[in-house]
């Protein structure tokens, strides 16, 4: 992508849905209708900051029936590296974006003989674009929502109002846990399950679910990383021929683009392996925070995903 | 493209298709020297010149009319050149939907499209056709909606559903094929539909082509080009009617193969589509005589070398094998030694 292909959104509505999250209504700034999306879609939101441009993927939460507005939900990442702070404080009604064609990356199987969604936190965004997808389809599902105590739940009314008993919700605050085991144990063949939520939260579904004997291809989960700060170094792109610096607070892939250099990618968290760039010289070792690499693939050490990975080095070489 | 249609042109029995000059020069050559190997020759389908093939997102010509009444033929007889599987049903919608907004935004003389909410309301003038139907509602159309739209289209349409990281060949209007069928590959994966194809599984080209497609963005569709040799201006080559095609090929002569032979190119389309996240692969397929390509003295020196050195491989598999060395000997008197320039244009 590049940001010629960009829509221009205006911001028409903003709530503060829980202590940490707000909840925004994006419409196109020419009018009409934004673009058909499927459920489980994110958008790329470019924020135009005060001495950087920040990129971030959030999901569609509205429904992909109604494209008059797009939804999506922002929290307020503590560790932010200005992305979340931004649209938390600096975006009001009637602040422009820009916004990227919907990518989806967490849809639904369309085989299934069932769906089991599984949303812990901010982790139910692009589940409640899911559900839209669902009502009406004759294919049986369950949501289960875990949230740290009732303040923090999210949109909890309007999937009350439309889920009724297919919703289960599950309290931190009052010891309520969701029974992984048994919630994996006993679905009929044929399910396929979607979960969305902190890390240890998915990396607990996929190893229950495998115990279980689940193939891969029933289980779904999607989880963008915010590239974490790390220590500053010095990347040079082999084919472009220039030095970067990358410091202690912005990605290796913001700083290749603010270099003027562009790289093709998509998701901006490690989810979709676009990005996937060749290293050519190391005289450290890579950071790699993506889930696209295998980890075979993570120890050879020969490619990195610029958007989340970075290096503890002097000097890297890409493939750029 | 103009208004003029060829309207009682065959493409069985006594083949009266043909190019005009005009549909000649502007004929999409796939071969942009004068030697050809299978590559991923993917490149963004952006709209082309005026007057290009690729000038708008899908390619009426003159022959619109006479290939839809040929697919109609086809299908008659073979109902099962057709098929979507159940889980389909959103993907038709967004190839109709795709086809119908691309149809009369580029040839309103053609075609028109109102819409007033999921109310839509299609003219297709060409064809004689209007339509009042609800958008998602299939009970308000004759036919299924991919089937609908796809009679009213030229070309292939294959769609393929994404999941378990692969595309899954599972609906699709196949009546203009080169020896391929959809009956057959209906549910393969990408790769076990693509088996037959000899030397670009080793030279991996289709794992990066789906690496690729996996990742094929909306509003970002792509094409390339590939090609094969058809005797007779034959739309319908498929292998449920090999008994009816297959022989012709033991019919060319070096004295024949300027009018019996034709290169056969198609444009294939790759488009993702929104509600369904699945692909449509559109395969446009063009005809053009070795006569009548000769007409433009470059591309018959080109393609005349192009056959000759062909690897043996792809000539078997293309399914030259009988007449490959006809057709060169017909394009000989034409090919002066003289190079060609760079690229495809006629010069």
């Amino acid at each position: 992508m590049n940001d010629a292909q960009t829509i221009a959104v205006e911001v028409i509505g903003i709530e503060q849905v829980t202590p940490q999250i707000k909840h925004f209504k994006l419409a196109a700034v020419a009018g009409g209708s934004l673009p058909v999306f499927s459920g489980g879609s994110h958008i790329i939101v470019v924020m135009q900051g005060a001495d950087r441009i920040h990129k971030n993927p959030y999901s569609l939460l509205g429904s992909p029936q109604q494209l008059d507005t797009y939804e999506i939900g922002v929290r307020r990442m503590e560790e932010s590296r200005g992305g979340s702070h931004f649209m938390h404080d600096r975006v009001v009604i009637g602040s422009r974006l820009e916004i990227a064609h919907p990518v989806n990356l967490f849809g639904l199987d369309k085989i299934a003989r069932k769906h089991v969604l599984i949303a812990g936190g901010i982790g139910i965004t692009p589940i409640l674009a899911q559900l839209e997808d669902l009502h009406g389809g004759g294919v049986p599902y369950e949501l289960h929502y875990s949230v740290r105590s009732a303040e923090h739940a999210a949109f909890l009314e309007r999937l009350r109002r439309r889920e009724g008993d297919r919703l289960h919700t599950y309290y931190d605050s009052e010891g309520q846990m969701i029974g992984f085991e048994t919630l994996l144990a006993t679905q009929p063949l044929g399910t396929h399950v979607y979960v969305c939520g902190p890390a240890g939260m998915i990396n607990h579904v996929i190893a229950t679910a495998k115990a279980c004997g689940w193939p891969d291809s029933h289980i779904h989960w999607e989880q963008f990383s915010a590239p974490p700060v790390g220590d500053a170094f010095e990347v040079f792109l082999a084919r472009s021929k220039i030095s970067v610096q990358v410091p202690p607070d912005q990605s290796l892939l913001e700083s290749i683009e603010a270099a003027g250099v562009e790289v093709p990618y998509l998701c901006r968290g490690g989810v979709c392996g676009f990005c996937h760039t060749r290293v050519l010289e190391l005289d450290g070792d890579l950071i790699h925070n993506d889930h696209f690499l295998s980890e075979a693939d993570k120890a050879k050490g020969n490619s990195i995903m610029p958007c989340v990975s970075r290096a503890h080095c002097k000097r890297l070489v890409l493939d750029l | 493209m103009s208004a003029v249609f060829n309207l009682h042109e065959t493409f069985r029995d006594d083949f009266s298709y043909r190019n005009s000059a005009r549909a000649i020069r502007r004929f999409p050559l796939p071969f942009s020297e004068d030697s050809y190997m299978y590559s991923v020759n993917i490149e963004p389908h952006l709209p082309g010149p005026p007057g290009s093939v690729t000038e708008f997102a899908f390619d009426v010509d003159e022959h619109y009319v006479a290939e839809c009444r040929e697919r109609a033929i086809v299908l008659a007889a073979e109902p099962l050149r057709y098929q979507a599987l159940p889980h389909m049903m959103s993907s038709q919608w967004d190839c109709l939907e795709l086809i119908m907004e691309s149809l009369a935004r580029d040839y309103p003389t053609h075609f028109s499209l109102a819409k007033q909410g999921n109310r839509w309301h299609w003219i297709n003038r060409p064809l004689q056709i209007d339509q009042h139907f609800t958008f998602g509602d299939t009970a308000t159309l004759p036919r299924q909606p991919l089937d609908y739209i796809t009679r009213q289209a030229q070309g292939d349409f294959v769609v393929m559903d994404q999941r378990e990281g692969d595309l899954w060949t599972e609906a699709g209007m196949v009546t203009t094929q080169a020896d391929w069928s959809l009956d057959f590959d209906l549910g393969m994966t990408f790769k076990e539909w693509h088996g037959p194809v000899p030397l670009a599984h080793e030279l991996g080209v289709f794992d990066r082509a789906l690496k690729f497609l996996l990742n094929l963005r909306l509003g970002q569709p792509v094409r390339r080009l590939n090609w094969t040799m058809t005797i007779h201006p034959r739309l319908d080559t498929s292998p449920e009617n090999y008994p009816q095609w297959g022989t012709d090929r033991a019919t060319v002569t070096a004295q024949n193969a300027g009018d019996l032979v034709h290169l056969r190119v198609e444009l294939q389309g790759l488009w993702r589509l929104p509600r369904s996240n699945a692909i449509v692969f559109g395969i446009r397929c063009y005809l053009v005589s070795l006569r009548e390509l000769a007409t433009v003295p470059k591309w018959a020196r080109r393609v005349h070398r192009v056959l000759k050195d062909l690897h043996p491989a792809l000539v078997d598999y293309k399914g030259l094998t009988r007449y490959r060395d006809a057709a060169v000997e017909w394009l000989a008197p034409f090919d002066d030694g003289s190079p060609t320039t760079p690229g495809t244009a006629p010069e």
